[in-house]
């Protein structure tokens, strides 16, 4: 990344994740007097995470509201008001504890707009960490992007970073249909540069579009031992940003270009997101596509540990150079994966 | 969400439609009422109220007009025009029209599966309630809802989850508190439902933040097929809210819940916070159209309420008896209604079914259109929001 010389580059802001998100919050509370915070410790407690920071202090107790350890009536009282016509935005201390209300969510919050024929929409928020954290064990580190993801009348959306924090929650307030934001702990803290445009209390980014966030760049040698090969590396990185509607149009254009793909996500392989994109692979261009190794479609599971499936050499060259599509919802901090 | 002309509010209009008898009938009696069980409260409903014929005439042409609409889903059920869940709510009559009548129509109410004849009394029409029953384009839900799942203003369904309405419920009251208007949210769930965990959880924060929300358990002593002996360890369904007051209110008595209502309504409009009712009811149905009704009760004891306590029934005695109305009068209206039923019936049956290109609509809301994929890959459907 040289520095073009002659360009005078305006210094970017930098801010966390969790700065970000809770900037988003706090312009969609100004600008909308029907939205609302709800969760455990969201008001007086600054948030579990620290999240909400401010924001009791700003907007009071009629806006922020600390609820009791009570995830199936407060998930359930959130829906309601929706009904009712606020715009809630419901936190889930971490998704483990959602599955304690996920009849809420699915139930009446993502089947009503269909069961009453288009007559009652449910304009909700469910917010909160996802996946893996530090050392939580394994009843606070599971990904709920499948489970959510498989139901029709959500809105499941997963940033990576400030920018798509901001923009993502921005968008899921502003939207009718329930929406399911699916943060992560470990991202919290991590800041990126701010582009100016972020910076903009209308900066909002499209649910349903993903981003390629890095158009095959160069990368870092790879060995495998049991192979006597070596391969460049020429990466297209896609951050879904959201799971569901599912953008599939990014990742087929991508996937005919390079004729490899890599799926990233931090939960189980089974039944995941990884597993509908490939089955939407198969099922779509893949007769398209020229396939020169046999497949490398790698599911990694937690940080930092894989599988290679298979790799096959093409006879008769020691270097070949390998493009890939490697689709990411980072919810985890993927980009510690050795790929990139 | 709401601004469909077709809403008729029943209880406020349809009086001019009663024919002007020769004969000299009241403008009112004052009738006596059971006194309600009282659970942390000092003082409770009145134990007289007075009835208007008016309102005497309006609450018997409604509680017929749900009677005859649960009747006539019965047979259309067994003729195989319905199909699916349909739970019947005839003998809870009292019930519904009883709190329509106590509450306005500014105010909301959400219930569980057994949602017909409330989804008559918050203003729908048997017209479009029986035609989404037979899953028809011209039912309320244009047939994608079916039994459970019927919206009006102000009326949030129909839930096929039992006691996910209640928290539902508590929302509504909470937003009826954050709007600072004034209105109340009548939260119904049964005595099966009133052993569900969330609704404590919903109890405990309507009290903690002082919702207006009256709780309200319809209580027709079998939860599906499980008596209340047999499935709570209180049956005391009023004193469960613990902290939060309750009254245990003759359900059979349309004039009962009334003031029951009205004195809940008025005590949660005050501020005061939640509170409690238990309408000890009847269903003369089985659980749902499936459940012959007679396996763990017995046809004596579903006879012996017919006969002593039917709501229709003590509503017309007390009104002839008092010269409220003539049992002449009251056959005409018996007639309109039947009529009124056959028409809805006709249409329900005649009505086409929504067409299939419509299976993908309404998954997302205020959206552009866009593709569902069907049962194979090949098989797409557009969805319209």
């Amino acid at each position: 990344m040289a520095a073009v010389s002659g360009l005078v580059r305006r210094p970017l802001r930098e801010v966390t994740v969790r700065d970000a998100i809770n900037q988003g919050m706090d312009e969609e509370l100004e600008r909308d007097e029907k939205v609302f915070l709800l969760g455990e410790e969201v008001a007086q407690y600054d948030g579990a995470y620290k999240v909400s920071r401010g924001l009791w202090k700003k907007y009071g107790d009629k806006r922020i509201i600390d609820t009791p350890i009570s995830e199936m009536g407060f998930a359930g009282i959130a829906v309601g008001a929706a009904m009712a016509g606020l715009r809630p935005i419901c936190e889930f201390m971490t998704f483990n504890f959602s599955m304690q209300a996920i009849d809420q969510v699915i139930n009446s919050a993502a089947k009503t707009y269909y069961m009453s024929g288009g007559l009652q929409p449910v304009p909700i928020v469910f917010r909160g960490p996802n996946g893996a954290s530090a050392g939580v064990a394994a009843q606070h580190s599971q990904c709920f992007a499948a489970w959510y993801g498989h139901c029709p009348g959500l809105k499941v959306v997963s940033p990576w970073n400030s920018e798509d924090a901001k923009g993502l929650i921005k968008s899921a307030i502003r939207d009718n249909n329930p929406v399911v934001v699916l943060e992560n702990e470990l991202m919290y803290g991590v800041p990126f540069e701010f582009p100016p445009e972020a910076q903009s209390k209308d900066f909002l980014i499209p649910i349903g579009k993903a981003k390629i966030e890095r158009q095959g760049k160069k990368t870092k040698i790879y060995r495998h031992p049991s192979i006597l090969v070596k391969f460049n590396l020429e990466v297209t990185v896609i951050n879904m940003r959201t799971i569901r509607p599912m953008d599939m149009e990014t990742i087929e254009a991508s996937v005919m270009k390079t004729n490899h793909l890599v799926t990233v996500e931090g939960g189980w392989p089974q039944f995941g997101v990884g597993a509908e994109i490939c089955a939407r692979i198969m099922e779509g261009i893949s007769k398209k596509l020229v396939l020169e190794y046999s497949q490398a479609i790698v599911n990694i599971m937690y940080l930092n540990t894989y599988r290679i499936k298979r790799l096959k050499a093409r006879s008769g060259q020691t270097t070949s150079t390998l493009n890939l599509s490697c689709v990411q919802f980072p919810g985890c901090s993927c980009c510690s994966c050795h790929w990139c | 969400y709401f601004g469909r002309p077709r809403q008729v509010d029943h209880l406020r209009s349809g009086a001019s439609r009663v024919l002007v008898a020769s004969r000299n009938f009241a403008n009112d009696a004052t009738f006596e009422i059971k006194k309600c069980d009282l659970h942390r409260l000092e003082e409770g409903p009145p134990v007289t109220t007075v009835l208007t014929r008016e309102d005497g005439l309006k609450y018997y042409r409604m509680m017929q007009t749900v009677r005859r609409m649960e009747l006539k889903a019965d047979q259309l059920y067994k003729q195989k025009i319905i199909r699916g869940f349909c739970h019947l709510c005839d003998g809870q009559e009292a019930c519904c029209v009883g709190l329509e009548a106590g509450i306005n129509p500014t105010d909301h109410l959400i219930t569980a599966y057994r949602a017909h004849g409330f989804t008559f009394t918050r203003g729908l029409s048997v017209r479009e309630i029986l035609a989404e029953l037979t899953g028809r384009k011209g039912g309320c839900a244009k047939g994608k809802g079916g039994s459970m799942h019927m919206y009006a203003k102000n009326f949030y369904g129909g839930n096929g989850i039992v006691g996910a309405q209640v928290p539902l419920g508590a929302g509504i009251a909470l937003a009826c508190k954050y709007n600072g208007k004034d209105e109340v949210c009548l939260t119904l769930y049964g005595d099966g439902a009133a052993n569900q965990g969330q609704i404590f959880e919903a109890y405990n924060m309507a009290a903690l933040w002082k919702l207006p929300c009256i709780f309200i358990c319809e209580n027709n002593r079998y939860g599906m097929g499980t008596s209340v002996e047999r499935a709570a360890a209180s049956t005391d369904y009023y004193k469960r809210g613990d902290f939060i007051p309750g009254l245990r209110v003759d359900g059979m008595d349309i004039l009962c819940v009334r003031e029951a209502t009205r004195f809940a309504a008025a005590y949660c409009r005050s501020g005061k916070g939640p509170i409690l009712m238990e309408l000890q009811t009847y269903r003369y149905h089985g659980h749902s159209m499936s459940d012959p009704g007679v396996s763990y009760r017995t046809r004596e004891e579903i006879q012996e309420v017919r006969s002593k306590s039917d709501p229709i029934m003590l509503l017309k005695d007390r009104m002839v008896n008092s010269n409220l109305a003539s049992v002449e009068e009251l056959k005409e209206i018996d007639v309109e209604v039947r009529k009124e039923i056959e028409d809805a019936a006709q249409f329900a049956t005649a009505d086409p079914e929504p067409p299939l290109e419509e299976l993908g609509y309404h998954i997302y809301s205020s959206d552009p259109p866009f593709e569902v994929r069907g049962a194979n890959q090949w098989i797409k459907f557009k969805s319209v929001s």
